[in-house]
C-alpha cells in the first residue's frame, strides 16, 4: 500500500506532506463531526469515533454480502445518518438541558456500547477492508503518491464541498445554522430546533462514517481502530476551534501533516510517541488560545 | 366579528414562580393593543405565553382555535410573529438570511423575492445592507430587521416586545410610523409591549396596564391619554 | 447519613475483619481488589463529584502510582510498605502540577484534555522502556505477612488494603465535613459566589486535584503490590472509563458510593464474561446511561433516599431531583 521511496529529500518531504494531508483529511472529517455537534449543542461527542467504527463495520457487512463498493458506501452513509439522528432523538434529547457532566457521561456510555456491540457482533479479530482505489501509485515526476491517499483527499473534499453547498445555499442548511447559533430566535421563526439538532447528529455520524471507511484499509478493521484517530480528531477540532467548521478542516490537515513530519523527522518521537504529539497539541492550544485558530472566544454568562 | 386573540384566566409560571395571575384580554383582527406597566409587571411574560415559551394555565385562543397545547413552532405557523426583547436577530447571519428565516414558518414559501421587495419598501436602509452580517448593524437597524423579519411571515398577529429599548428618539418615531403604516396597509394586528407610554398610546387603539402579573386597568387608549388622574397614577406623567 | 450510621459502619468493619477467616484465598483476593478500587474511586469522586472537575484520565495517576511502587520495589529494592506513601506523595505532586494548568480549562475542555491523557498513557509508558520495562512490564514478588503473624499472603494483603481503605475513608469524611469540604463543594456549585466569599479558588482546586491524584496513586501502588505485575496495556483508556463508571454507579459526591461502585466494577465483568467478551462493557455503557436517566445519585443516593423514607414516612415535596452536580450525599 505504501508508495516506493524516492531518494530526493525534497521529494520525500513532499510525499510526507501529501501523506499527512491524506490522514489529515480523515482527522478533518471526524473533527467536522465533533464541531457540528458542539456548535449545535455545546457537547463534545466522545462516542464519535466509535460510532464511525460501527458504521465502517456495517459497510464491511454490506461488502461481504456482495454489495458493490460505492453502493455500500452510500448505503453506509445513509444508515449512519439515520442512526445519528435516532441517537439524538432517543438518547440525548431527554438530557438536553442537563449539566455537562451528565452529557459527557452519557456519550462515554455510548462509546462503550458501540465498542462492545461491534466486538460482540463482528468479533475482535482484525479484518482487512478494501480500498476502492487502484493499487498502483500515481507518479508526479519523481514524486510517487499512493492512490488511496489521493482518494482519501478527494473523497473528503467531495463530502466537504457538498456540505458547504448544503449549509450555504439551501433553506434547510440555513435553518440548521440558525438553530445552532440561536435556538430561541429559531423557535420564534417556526424552526423545529429539536429536529435540527437531530439532523446535525445525523450529518455528524455521516462524516464519521466517511472517516472510518477511508481509514479502515490502512489500519485494518477492528473495534479499537478509532481510538488513536479520535485523539487526533480532538486535537484537530481543538486547534481549529470547536466553533468553526473551517477550523476543523484546517486543523485536521495541519495535525495530519505535523504528525507525519514530526514522526519522520524528529527521531526521539518516531512512531511510538505520536499520540503524545496529539495530546501536547490539545493541551498547548487549550492553555494558550482555547478558542483555537478560527473559533470564537467563548463568553461565559455570569 | 370574533376577536383574533382571546386570553382568559391566564397564569404563567417560571418554575414554581407565578408570573401571571388571571390575565384576561382580547384583541380584534387588525387592531393595535399596547401593554404598559413597570419592569417586572409581566408584560414580556404575556407575549411569551402567547408564543408558548413559558408554562401556562388558562385559555388562549387564536383565530378561534385554542393554542395552549401548541408548540412555539406551531403557533408561528398559524401566523403569530414575535419580535422579542433584545431583537433576537441572528447576529452571525446576513440581513438577507435573517429575512429568509422569517419566512420559514410560512406555509406557502413561493414568491420570496416579492416579500423582500415589500419589506425593503418599508425599510430601505435594510436593502442597502442586504449582504451585511446582522450583528454589525446599528441598534436601530437591528430593530428594523426584527420587525422586517416578523413581517416576512405575513403574520396575522405581530407581537412586539419593547421596540424602543435603547434607541434614539428619532429612530423610534420612524419605527412606530412604519408600524402604523404596516397595520393600515396589511391589516396585521399588533400587540405591543412598551415602556415608552406616550408613543405607545399614540399608536394603539386599546391599552391595558399590568402590575405584578395582573391586569389592573384597560380601555381605549384615547381615554387613558385624556384622563389626567389615571395617567398620573399609573404612568407618572 | 442517619443516626444509625455509626452502627452500620462498625458492623461493616467487624464483618470485613472476619472475612479472611471465612473465605477462600481467591475470594479474598477479589475483595482486596475491590478495596483498592474503592480507594481510587474515592479519589476520583473527590475531584469530579464534589469539586466538579471532570477527569476522564485518572487512570494515568493510577498508572503513576503503580509504576512508582513497581520501580521502587524492582530496581531499588524498597520494601513495599514504603512504596505506598511514596506513590501518594508523588501522585499528589503530579496531580497538583496537572491541576494548575487545569484551572484554565472549564468542564468540557478539561474532560477533553484528560481523555486525551488517558488515551496517550499506554504509549508514554511503553516509551520510557528503561524505567518501565516497556510492553512486557515489570514482574514483582508478592509480599508475605510479617513473621509472627499467622496469615497467608492473601490474608495479609487483604488486611493491608482494608486498613488503607479505612484510613482513606476517614480522611475523606473529615476533609469533606469541615470548611475545606464546604469550600470544595461551593467551588463546584457556584464558583463566583465562592470566590466572592473569600475561597481561594485556584489553591483549592489544585489541592483537590493533588489529593484526588494521591488517593488514586495509592490505589495504583497497592494494586501493583497485590497483583505483583504492572504492564502498560492495563492502564489504557478503559481503566479511566471504568473509574468513571465506578463513581457514577456508586454515587457522585458520596463517600459510601466508592464502595458500591468498586463492587460493581469488579464483579460485573466476572459475572458477565460468561455471556461474551463484549458483555461487561456493554453493561457498563448501558449502566452509565440508565443511571444518568433514572438514578443520577447512584446506589449511594438510592440507599440514602430509602434510609430517609424509613425514618420519616411522610415526605412532602414533588420528589423531583435536581441534577447530580447540585447535591451531596453521605
Amino acid at each position: 500500500m505504501w508508495p516506493p521511496v524516492s531518494y530526493h529529500l525534497m521529494d520525500i518531504f513532499i510525499q510526507q506532506v501529501v501523506s499527512g494531508l491524506a490522514t489529515g483529511s480523515i482527522y478533518a472529517a471526524l473533527a467536522l463531526a465533533l464541531v457540528m455537534i458542539y456548535e449545535a449543542t455545546d457537547v463534545v461527542n466522545f462516542a464519535q469515533g466509535e460510532m464511525a467504527m460501527f458504521a465502517t463495520y456495517i459497510c464491511w457487512a454490506m461488502l461481504s454480502a456482495g454489495v458493490p463498493y460505492w453502493g455500500a458506501f452510500c448505503g453506509t452513509l445513509a444508515i449512519a445518518f439515520i442512526g445519528g439522528l435516532l441517537i439524538e432523538r432517543i438518547v440525548i434529547r431527554p438530557v438536553e438541558n442537563a449539566p455537562i457532566l451528565t452529557i459527557v457521561i452519557i456519550t462515554i456510555g455510548l462509546l462503550e456500547i458501540f465498542n462492545s456491540l461491534a466486538g460482540w457482533i463482528f468479533s475482535y479479530v482484525q479484518k482487512p477492508f478494501p480500498s476502492p482505489f487502484p493499487k498502483e501509485p500515481v507518479r508526479f515526476g519523481e514524486i510517487v503518491i499512493g492512490s488511496h491517499e489521493l482518494g482519501q483527499i478527494g473523497v473528503t473534499l467531495a463530502v466537504l464541498a457538498c456540505i458547504f453547498v448544503f449549509f450555504r445555499f439551501t433553506p434547510l442548511g440555513l435553518a440548521m445554522r440558525a438553530a445552532a447559533q440561536n435556538p430561541v430566535s429559531s423557535r420564534l421563526v417556526g424552526i423545529r430546533v429539536g429536529w435540527m439538532l437531530a439532523l446535525g447528529w445525523g450529518l455528524a455520524a455521516m462524516f464519521g462514517a466517511v472517516a472510518g471507511v477511508m481509514i479502515a484499509p490502512i489500519v485494518f478493521l477492528e473495534p479499537n481502530m478509532m481510538g488513536g484517530i479520535q485523539i487526533y480528531a480532538f486535537a484537530a477540532a481543538t486547534l481549529g476551534g470547536f466553533t468553526s467548521p473551517v477550523g476543523a478542516v484546517v486543523g485536521g490537515l495541519i495535525v495530519g501533516v505535523v504528525e507525519n513530519l514530526v514522526g519522520t523527522y524528529v527521531s526521539f518521537i518516531g512512531t511510538e510517541l505520536k499520540l503524545t504529539v496529539a495530546l501536547a497539541i490539545i493541551i498547548i492550544v487549550l492553555l494558550v488560545k482555547p478558542s483555537g485558530l478560527f473559533g470564537r472566544a467563548v463568553v461565559r454568562r455570569v | 366579528m370574533s376577536p383574533l386573540l382571546e386570553v382568559q384566566g391566564l397564569d404563567a409560571y417560571y418554575g414554581r414562580v407565578k408570573a401571571l395571575d388571571g390575565v384576561t384580554f382580547s384583541l380584534a383582527a387588525g387592531g393595535i393593543t399596547t401593554i404598559l406597566g413597570a419592569n417586572g409587571a409581566g408584560k414580556t411574560t404575556t407575549l411569551r405565553a402567547i408564543s408558548r415559551m413559558v408554562r401556562t394555565e388558562g385559555q388562549i385562543r387564536f383565530a378561534g382555535e385554542p393554542i395552549e397545547t401548541c408548540s412555539t413552532e406551531e403557533v408561528v405557523r398559524r401566523g403569530v410573529a414575535h419580535a422579542p426583547e433584545g431583537r433576537g436577530t441572528f447576529a452571525q447571519l446576513t440581513v438577507e438570511e435573517n429575512l429568509r428565516l422569517g419566512a420559514w414558518g410560512r406555509r406557502d414559501r413561493a414568491g420570496l423575492e416579492q416579500e423582500f421587495a415589500r419589506v425593503f419598501g418599508y425599510f430601505p436602509a435594510l436593502q442597502v445592507r442586504r449582504k451585511q452580517q446582522a450583528g454589525t448593524l446599528s441598534g436601530g437597524e437591528q430593530q428594523m430587521l426584527a420587525v422586517a423579519r416578523a413581517l416576512m411571515l405575513r403574520p396575522r398577529l405581530l407581537l412586539m416586545d419593547e421596540p424602543s429599548l435603547g434607541l434614539a428618539p428619532l429612530i423610534v418615531q420612524e419605527i412606530f410610523r412604519i408600524l402604523r403604516a404596516v397595520n393600515a396597509e396589511t391589516g396585521v394586528a399588533i400587540l405591543l409591549v412598551e415602556q415608552n407610554a406616550a408613543l405607545a398610546l399614540d399608536l394603539a387603539d386599546h391599552v391595558f396596564l399590568m402590575e405584578t402579573g395582573r391586569v389592573v386597568m384597560e380601555g381605549p387608549s384615547g381615554l387613558l391619554r385624556r384622563d389626567d388622574s389615571i395617567r398620573k397614577a399609573y404612568l407618572g406623567y | 447519613m442517619a443516626r444509625r450510621a455509626p452502627v452500620v459502619v462498625v458492623v461493616a468493619v467487624v464483618v470485613a475483619c472476619a472475612l479472611p477467616f471465612l473465605l477462600s484465598n481467591f475470594r479474598l483476593f477479589q475483595f482486596t481488589q475491590v478495596y483498592i478500587y474503592a480507594i481510587a474511586l474515592l479519589g476520583l469522586n473527590l475531584l469530579t463529584g464534589y469539586n466538579g472537575q471532570i477527569s476522564l484520565g485518572h487512570g494515568a495517576f493510577y498508572a503513576i502510582g503503580a509504576y512508582v511502587a513497581a520501580i521502587m520495589m524492582d530496581q531499588w529494592h524498597v520494601p513495599y510498605g514504603w512504596t505506598i506513601p511514596a506513590a501518594g506523595v508523588i501522585c499528589f505532586a503530579a496531580g497538583f502540577l496537572f491541576g494548575l494548568p487545569a484551572l484554565r480549562l472549564e468542564g468540557l475542555y478539561l474532560a477533553l484534555a484528560t481523555f486525551s491523557l488517558a488515551l496517550a498513557t499506554p504509549q508514554i509508558l511503553k516509551y520510557f522502556e528503561h524505567w518501565t520495562g516497556g510492553s512486557q512490564g515489570i514482574v514483582l514478588t508478592k509480599p508475605s505477612a510479617p513473621s509472627g503473624l499467622p496469615l497467608n499472603p492473601d490474608q495479609w494483603l487483604y488486611f493491608v488494603a482494608l486498613a488503607v481503605l479505612l484510613a482513606a475513608l476517614l480522611l475523606a469524611a473529615n476533609l469533606l465535613r469541615g470548611r475545606v469540604g464546604r469550600a470544595i463543594v461551593a467551588l463546584r456549585d457556584n464558583p463566583i459566589a465562592a470566590r466572592a466569599m473569600g475561597v481561594n479558588g485556584a489553591l483549592y482546586k489544585s489541592l483537590t486535584f493533588g489529593v484526588s491524584a494521591a488517593y488514586t496513586g495509592v490505589a495504583g501502588a497497592l494494586s501493583a503490590v497485590a497483583i505483583a505485575y504492572v504492564a502498560p496495556d492495563s492502564f489504557n483508556i478503559f481503566l479511566s472509563i471504568a473509574l468513571l463508571i465506578g463513581i457514577v454507579v456508586g454515587g457522585l459526591a458520596s463517600i459510601s458510593g466508592a464502595i458500591y461502585g468498586a463492587f460493581f466494577v469488579h464483579f460485573v465483568p466476572i459475572w458477565a464474561q460468561d455471556i461474551s467478551k463484549a458483555a461487561p462493557w456493554a453493561i457498563f455503557g448501558v449502566s452509565l446511561i440508565l443511571f444518568m436517566y433514572f438514578m443520577p445519585y447512584g446506589i449511594a443516593g438510592a440507599v440514602h433516599r430509602i434510609a430517609q423514607r424509613l425514618q420519616r414516612p411522610q415526605r412532602t415535596g414533588d420528589g423531583r431531583e435536581p441534577p447530580p452536580s447540585v447535591r451531596t450525599t453521605a
